[in-house]
Parts: structure tokens; C-alpha cells; sequence
């Protein structure tokens, strides 16, 4: 409702506001699945899946660009997934660069990940996992920025005031756990639940051929337990609880010539009966440019994942590899494909993974997936999945 | 910039005086076209790119460019793209160096990610066209080794012909000629040679206008591929120089508002 009000807010002040004549711009896209195999909950649809999402933005900056406004809505209808369905406001923000500071207020995002599969150091927003099962769609939060910037490099501090649920998707859709979450009855360690104030403070600089950040958080982790428990009807269902935690993360990038080397690490304690406990992610990007004098760019990407967690993490990556070769084939309609795998190191579960995408005139851009899970087996976190092999086809429209 | 600009002139100048060989002159002029390009400060300029294949069919892209004067090292600069709609908002942030790797970054707006990017693919197409990045990155004096070959009216126009070998790492091309007008000391023309030493592709310059009384730029650029026929048209309008940018408007925070 909030997001409705907000949104015809905007659209009305704009025409009538001349310190509001930036730009609208953004995308509409249709989406189709296809799931071969049966689901493996009766409840959920089968074979395919149709859904429409619109990505409104606007933008405006004055003051020769020192001070910015900008708007991002996100909105999606689908076919058989109520949660699926939902909007958000990915972005409403005002910031204001000064020479030796800038603020950001209101919604925003922060990306601090250096590593392409598992984005492990990112922790200002909440996954909207319902839009990709890879936690690379997130939710917009709620945040006030304050950034000293120095020669020594910037240093942050974010006061964070409202919390966000992760989303699931629903009874009737796909790539889900089972049992099912049950996101209508989080549990927060906090009493003060979604109103609790996160603090977190960054630290960021490039040295030289190093870009680097660190930072400590203290707040509700965006990543919860999820618990079996009964809920009011009797069935069986998975209950977030979200736990109040302290995270130390670093995030390090060393780029020479053709490499890449990427870290990231966190230490993380309060996530439930855990003690205090580390994980990382690393490896490289080695990309040969102009393969055989052409313009073709052909990439390899290998990462492994560890948490000190093992088993009982929150997270199905333990143990994992992954590995994947990124060809750009540097054309007018920016034409690329991304094939890769990601393979436990204790239970050889792996799964395979292809995306290519290309450019349609000005506007229009196609976008094909797809993705298979093997040697599943019930012991694996990801054994929910086992019967989601599935084709995505993506049409969007950008205006 | 300034520094090596002193040294070099202390070289060049009191050989220029006496017997030159086309080594020296071709690097004097380099230095000459250099000095007469210093002190700009900053510039901001749009660019429309229209990019042609071997059948004639075009497309378009629009984009913003920000640069800022370095002393003692290459320019930095910031391009922001606003056309083709599925990449508005992606932005490209570069430290050139004269001869050590340059620093890129490159803005992903859809996950809000600034990613450091390998500068190495200097031969590689800029956005899909004929431009490489190497073509279109700042041209500091270091980066070659030159050598004046002759004296040749260009279109009516006297100019050096000069020609440059790269001597940064990655570059596409064994060596580069350019025709350079005597009076603006710009290029007209550059024919680039590939590794095979092949004619790759001609660069012409077009309606060269002056800024601040002093700083020439072209309205228009056309460079054409012989080899895959393939050609792209850089039309430039809205020069401005010494707008008041800074540092603080090309760093990586910078990215985000740049749209």
C-alpha cells in the first residue's frame, strides 16, 4: 500500500515540481518457466510458469551532480506463486557529495562483494530470494549514510532502521525448500523485531592495485535459521529466526593485468547455538582478451566457498567449488554467455548452470537460462531442489 | 604532466636547434601538441556513437563523458552511458597511467556493484564499435615512441605526417600514423596497422572548433575498418572546460550518481 502511496506521490510531483525534471526510465519484462520434471510437493505447479515484472526508475541530479535523487519501484504478477508476487521500492534516495563527505538518505543498496557465486561479505540488504534462488536480487533498505572521505580512504557509517524479511516463495511455487517457510511468523530474537536499529561501520580504500573494505556490523543478520515447526493449520513448515548478531567481513580485490584475485571473508557470532564462526569465499577471474585476434573475450572463473559451519550452516555452500567460463563476444548487441558449476566437496552435489543474453535493437534484450541439480541426495541442504531443473526465457522491454 | 612536459622540452629544445633526426622531431611534436593541450582542467562533453555494419545497418549509442587533468600522471576520466536503454546508468571510471597499467572501474547500475576491471584489454571494442579502448583512452606523450616521416598538404591543410609506435603493453597495433595540422597541432588523420602490420582501420578528424581561445576539438570523428568493412561515427557536442569537477567526481563513490 506504503509503495502505492509513495509511487503516485512521485509520479504527480514530478510533473507539477520543476527541481524534480530528472528522468524516467526502466524496464518491463516477461518471464517463462519450464519445469520438466514433477515437483516434488503435490502442491506445487507443474511444467510452466508465466510472470510480467516492471522496474520504474527515475533519476535526477543538480548542483553539477553533487546531489542526486533517485527512485527505483519494482513490481512482479505471477502466474501460480502469491509471494512471487509482491513490490518494493528497491531505491528511494537522496545523497549529497560534499569534498571531503557524502550522506545517503532513505532506501538504498549496498554492494560490497568482490566474488562472482556466492556474494558473502554483503549483509546491508535482505535477499529477495523469490525473484532467483542465487541472492542476487535484494530488497531495498531502509538507511542513513554518512561517509568520511579521506586520503587514507572512506569510512562509513550506516544506521539502518527498519528491518527486512527475506522472501520465499510460496505453497504453490517452485524452487523452494520442503517444508515450505512460513514467512508470516518470523521469530525475532530482538523485542523489538523489525523496528530494531542495525549499525554497521565500513572502511574502503584502493591501494594501488588492491581495492579493499572491512567493516563490522551489529543488528539483525539478514540470514535466518529456519526451524521446523507446526504452524496454526498443523502442517509442517519452516520458521525464520532471525538472530541479533556481530559480523566482522573483508572484501579484497587484487586486479593484475589479465587476473583478477578475489577474498572475502566474515566472522560472524549470535547466529543461534553457533559460537563465534568464520567463512570465506576465493579464488580468481583469468580472462583471455581478443581470443585468435577476434574481439572475443573468453573468461574463467574458479571460487571455492567454506564455512566453518559445515553442515548445520544456514547456507547449503560449505564445501563448495565453482567454476564457470564468461564469453563476451564484445558485438554491437552485447551478446554473452555464462556457463558454469557448482560441486559440493563431500557430497559431489553439484549443479550446472547456463545463461546467454543478447540485445534486440535498442530496447528489447532476450535473456536464457538454465539450470540442472544432480546427485542429490537427502542428507544435502538443496535436496528440495532436486526436481527443479528448469528453462528461464526472459523478453525484456527497456525504456 | 607539467614535470615530464620540463624535462622532455629541456632535451628536446636545444638539440631541436642543430641537426635533428626524425626520432627528435617526431617527439617534439608530440611535446608541442601536448603543451598546447595543457591546462584545460576539466571537461565534460556528450557523444553520440553510430555504429555501421558491412550492410549499412546502424545503431546508436549515447553517452556522457567527465575528464579531469592530472598532474604528473594521465588524465582521469568517466564515462556514463544513457543509450542503448538496457545499459543507462553503466559507467566507466578510468585512471590512465603513461606506461604502467591504467585503473578501471566499471558501474553495474542493476546491482548497484562497482567492479575493478582488468585494463588489459586495451584492443578490445569499445561498446561494440571500431574504437578499441586504447583508441579512446587519454593519449599521454609517454605512451609511444615516435618518428616524423614528412611534410604533406592533408585537404588543402599542411601538416607533419608522424608516426608512433606503441610502447605500452597490450596494444592492438605495431605502429600508428597521423597527420598533424600544423597550425592546431591535432591530428586530421590516424591509420592504425595491426599486429601483422596490416592497414587495420583510418581515423579522420572533422570540424575542429576552439574552446577557452586556445583548446581545438573536433565535432566529428569517423573511423572505418578495412578489414571487416565495419565503420563507426563519433558525433561530440557540449564541450565545457573548467567546470569546477574535482577528484571527489571521479572516484568510485562517484558511479553512483552519475546518471
Amino acid at each position: 500500500m506504503w509503495v502505492r502511496a509513495i509511487l503516485t506521490g512521485l509520479l504527480l510531483s514530478s510533473s507539477a515540481n520543476p527541481l524534480l525534471a530528472g528522468e524516467w526510465s526502466g524496464y518491463v519484462a516477461a518471464e517463462f518457466r519450464w519445469f520438466p520434471n514433477d515437483p516434488s510437493d503435490p502442491r506445487q505447479y507443474s511444467d510452466t510458469n508465466l510472470s510480467a515484472a516492471f522496474r520504474p526508475e527515475y533519476a535526477h541530479q543538480w548542483d553539477k551532480g553533487r546531489q542526486s535523487f533517485s527512485f527505483i519501484g519494482f513490481g512482479r504478477v505471477d502466474q501460480h506463486d502469491d509471494e512471487r508476487s509482491h513490490a518494493d521500492i528497491r531505491e528511494l534516495l537522496y545523497i549529497k557529495a560534499a569534498e571531503n563527505w557524502e550522506l545517503q538518505a532513505g532506501i538504498g543498496k549496498e554492494y560490497w562483494a568482490v566474488t562472482e557465486f556466492r556474494r558473502l561479505t554483503d549483509i546491508i540488504n535482505q535477499d529477495d530470494e523469490v525473484e532467483v534462488p542465487d541472492r542476487r536480487e535484494k530488497l531495498g533498505q531502509p538507511m542513513v549514510n554518512f561517509a568520511l572521505i579521506q586520503d587514507w580512504g572512506t569510512l562509513g557509517i550506516f544506521v539502518l532502521p527498519y528491518f527486512r524479511e527475506r522472501t520465499f516463495p510460496g505453497v504453490e511455487g517452485r524452487l523452494r525448500t520442503i517444508p515450505r517457510v512460513d514467512v508470516d511468523n518470523p521469530v525475532y530474537e530482538s523485542s523489538d523485531e523489525d523496528k530494531h536499529i542495525d549499525y554497521a561501520l565500513r572502511y574502503a580504500h584502493t591501494f594501488s592495485e588492491w581495492d579493499l573494505g572491512l567493516y563490522y556490523f551489529d543488528g539483525t543478520g539478514r540470514d535466518p535459521r529456519l526451524v521446523p515447526d507446526l504452524n496454526s493449520s498443523g502442517e509442517v513448515v519452516l520458521i525464520p529466526h532471525y538472530d541479533l548478531i556481530q559480523q566482522y567481513g573483508l572484501d579484497l580485490q587484487g586486479t593484475f593485468d589479465e587476473w583478477l584475485w578475489k577474498l572475502e571473508a566474515i566472522q560472524r557470532s549470535g547466529q543461534g547455538p553457533d559460537p563465534k564462526f568464520w567463512s570465506a569465499s576465493g579464488g580468481f577471474e583469468y580472462t583471455f582478451f581478443g581470443v585468435r585476434e577476434s574481439a572475443v573475450d573468453v573468461g574463467l572463473l574458479v571460487e571455492y566457498i567454506w564455512d566453518e559451519r559445515g553442515r548445520n550452516a544456514t547456507t547449503p555452500f560449505d564445501n563448495d567449488w565453482f567454476m564457470a567460463s564468461r564469453i563476451t563476444l564484445n558485438d554491437v548487441d552485447s551478446s554473452e554467455l555464462l556457463a558454469g558449476f557448482v560441486i559440493d566437496g563431500s557430497s559431489q552435489a553439484y549443479s550446472l548452470y547456463v545463461q546467454g543474453s543478447r540485445r534486440f535493437g535498442d530496447n528489447w534484450k532476450l535473456d536464457l537460462t538454465g539450470r540442472t541439480f544432480q546427485n542429490l541426495t537427502p542428507a544435502d541442504p538443496g535436496y528440495s531442489f532436486r526436481n527443479d531443473d528448469y528453462l528461464q526465457l526472459q523478453l525484456f522491454y527497456y525504456f | 604532466m607539467k614535470k615530464h612536459l620540463l624535462l622532455l622540452l629541456c632535451i628536446v629544445l636545444p638539440v631541436s636547434v642543430y641537426a635533428e633526426t626524425a626520432e627528435e622531431k617526431g617527439l617534439a611534436i608530440a611535446v608541442e601538441s601536448d603543451k598546447r593541450d595543457t591546462g584545460w582542467g576539466d571537461q565534460t562533453s556528450s557523444m553520440k556513437m553510430i555504429l555501421r555494419n558491412r550492410q549499412g545497418e546502424e545503431s546508436q549509442r549515447d553517452i556522457r563523458n567527465r575528464s579531469l587533468e592530472v598532474d604528473g600522471d594521465g588524465d582521469k576520466a568517466l564515462i556514463i552511458f544513457d543509450n542503448p536503454r538496457d545499459v543507462k546508468g553503466t559507467a566507466f571510471l578510468s585512471f590512465t597511467h603513461a606506461i604502467k597499467p591504467d585503473d578501471q572501474w566499471l558501474y553495474l547500475p542493476a546491482l548497484k556493484r562497482v567492479k575493478r576491471i582488468s585494463s588489459s584489454n586495451k584492443s578490445g571494442p569499445f561498446m561494440g564499435s571500431e574504437f578499441a579502448y586504447e583508441d579512446i583512452s587519454s593519449q599521454e606523450i609517454e605512451k609511444y615512441k615516435y618518428k616524423f616521416i614528412k611534410d604533406e598538404d592533408l585537404n588543402g591543410r599542411a601538416t607533419f605526417v608522424n608516426e608512433r609506435y606503441p610502447q605500452y603493453k597490450h596494444s592492438g597495433y605495431t605502429r600508428q600514423v597521423a597527420w598533424i595540422d600544423k597550425q592546431m597541432y591535432q591530428p586530421l588523420k590516424v591509420e592504425f596497422y595491426d599486429r601483422k602490420g596490416e592497414l587495420l582501420k583510418t581515423l579522420t578528424y572533422h570540424d575542429y572548433k576552439q574552446y577557452l581561445n586556445r583548446y581545438w576539438r573536433p565535432d566529428r570523428m569517423e573511423m572505418v575498418n578495412h578489414q571487416t568493412g565495419k565503420s563507426t561515427t563519433l558525433l561530440w557536442s557540449e564541450y565545457q572546460h573548467k567546470t569546477g569537477l574535482t577528484d571527489r567526481d571521479f572516484d568510485k563513490k562517484s558511479l553512483k550518481r552519475a546518471r
